[in-house]
């Protein structure tokens, strides 16, 4: 193939764009709606996901000390909860600080007769954080049985929330679910959709094809048009897909940055935009590219 | 130029279309087909330029031997072949300028001496000054015309034209036949299938007569032989 038949191939695909009209548009709303689709879809379980994260890695494990345990007892139980290879950070609070805490979230009054007499009922106190928020109620049966036999072991008690704990993990696990499953089901929709859009593009093709293999055209310059055609329609149709579904994210990140809490707030557009844009635009390009080679194969055969 | 050696065509649903036909078309002869509907002289044609392939039997053309010719190599036997059809079977959205140019496209003419050809034919065809109407602004004879000039833009060595006519009145008939005829006496074959009884008996060229798969009457100067 020579350049000058490359520029011709360019030309003719470019020129059926405008030929097709109202088959090129209604192929791009297609790819413009299922990609809209499954972008929401996608930005919506990212987020999801994102807030599930946040959520678990709230849980933590409190482990009480006993009030006689020595400083070297206590070295021991901290060695031992840091061996465990799900423990991702142990940080210790002194009584003290545990005071000094509860005066921050129960106020002055509760902890003022404490401080008059100089008594601190408080023991002492690990936190740990583990790295998949799910081993939490195994890590603390772990540490737990560091006691051993031993009734007056350093360990007084170990809490992290139960049943809270793992309610809380039930909920972001169903997100997690329902959001996988919500991204393929609309993925399997857009397919249809796109697959339709191309059937009925091959019944209007099929006739154009067998008069050209009959002027004497080769299998690989008929299909060169038709390629670049549809790369055209299906990447025209992603960017239009692309700037409706950034926009949007951008006014509701905007919107949202006023009532969302700590807990949970949104990937930041500048976190996404960048892959986000990648994969819409490649995935404009795949179904242009797939679309266009099986809505002629078929024909070529002739 | 054409050369077909006992050859024979059953469909997968078996039907016997053609059941050993020996044909031998000569360089710049122009030959009508001729026979009742469904006797085989559309599977005659459709040998010719190897839509269809033989069951048993030899057929080449233009020395292409089609019972060797590999799938690949099918767009090059067709480039040597133009053929025209009573359905005129242009491309829908293309001008009648772009139909003829892509003819051309496909061999990969340089784009200058491309304009220049096919202005020429179109000029031959009379259409010149209707080469940016798209087919479904022309007339049947116009369309027809454009199919010609196709057909012709490459110069090929043979036109394998299956009921050119059919679809036209009587004066545009004429007017397609006229144009025929210069090409076939410009050198080109042309094997010319039809049902039109007045052309064939006005315009005396070699006449193929075939009914039921069979080659039953090859005449030179012939005429139609039957009553429609």
């Amino acid at each position: 193939m020579n350049f000058n038949t490359l520029l011709r191939h360019f030309r003719e695909g470019t020129k059926n764009v405008f030929r097709n009209g109202w088959m090129s548009i209604a192929s791009m709303l297609s790819i413009v709606v299922s990609l809209s689709l499954l972008g929401v879809a996608l930005l919506l379980v990212l987020n999801l996901d994102r807030a599930a994260d946040e959520v678990d890695k709230q849980i933590e494990i409190s482990v009480y000390l006993n009030l006689e345990i020595d400083q070297a007892g206590r070295d021991t139980v901290e060695q031992e909860i840091r061996s465990m290879p799900e423990v991702q950070e142990v940080s210790f609070v002194s009584k003290e600080e545990g005071l000094e805490a509860m005066r921050e979230t129960l106020g002055d009054a509760m902890v003022k007769g404490y401080e008059e007499t100089g008594t601190n009922p408080l023991p002492d106190m690990f936190k740990v954080q583990v790295i998949e928020a799910t081993t939490v109620p195994f890590v603390a049966d772990k540490i737990s049985a560091l006691n051993g036999a031993d009734p007056d072991g350093p360990i007084y008690e170990v809490d992290y929330g139960k049943g809270t704990a793992e309610r809380l993990f039930q909920w972001t696990q169903t997100v997690r679910l329902v959001g996988v499953v919500l991204v393929l089901a609309l993925g399997v929709m857009a397919m249809f959709l796109i697959a339709n859009t191309i059937k009925i593009t091959i019944i209007a093709r099929r006739r154009e094809i067998a008069i050209m293999k009959l002027v004497g055209a080769t299998n690989r310059f008929i299909r060169w048009p038709f390629f670049i055609e549809g790369v055209l329609i299906g990447m025209t149709g992603s960017a239009i897909t692309l700037g409706i579904l950034l926009y949007v994210y951008f006014r509701v990140e905007l919107a949202a940055s006023g009532w969302t809490s700590a807990l949970f707030t949104l990937i930041p557009l500048s976190d996404v935009w960048l892959w986000f844009s990648i994969l819409i635009l490649g995935l404009g390009f795949l179904i242009g590219a797939w679309g266009s080679t099986i809505s002629i194969r078929k024909f070529l055969k002739v | 130029m054409i050369d077909m050696q006992d050859v024979w065509k059953t469909y997968p649903n078996g039907t016997h279309a053609l059941k050993g036909v020996t044909v031998q078309i000569d360089r710049s002869e122009f030959v009508y087909v001729v026979g009742p509907s469904g006797a085989g002289k559309s599977t005659f044609m459709k040998l010719m330029y190897r839509e269809e392939v033989p069951t048993k039997g030899q057929i080449s053309v233009n020395g292409f031997n089609l019972g060797k010719l590999k799938q690949r190599n099918i767009p090059l036997l067709r480039r040597n072949i133009g053929v025209i059809f009573q359905d005129y079977r242009l491309l829908p959205k293309l001008t009648a300028y772009e139909n003829v140019a892509f003819a051309m496209e496909v061999i990969e003419a340089p784009r200058k001496i491309m304009k220049k050809r096919v202005m020429e034919v179109l000029d031959l065809v009379g259409l010149k000054n209707k080469a940016n109407r798209e087919p479904q602004h022309l007339s049947g004879g116009e369309q027809q015309r454009v199919a010609i000039a196709r057909a012709i833009v490459n110069n090929p060595s043979v036109i394998v034209a299956d009921e050119p006519t059919g679809n036209l009145d009587p004066e545009t008939s004429w007017g397609i036949m006229q144009l025929l005829d210069e090409i076939n006496f410009r050198g080109t074959t042309i094997v010319m299938a039809t049902h039109n009884k007045e052309i064939v008996n006005t315009m005396r060229k070699r006449v193929l007569a075939i009914e039921d798969g069979q080659v039953v009457r090859d005449q030179l100067r012939g005429e139609y032989g039957y009553e429609f």
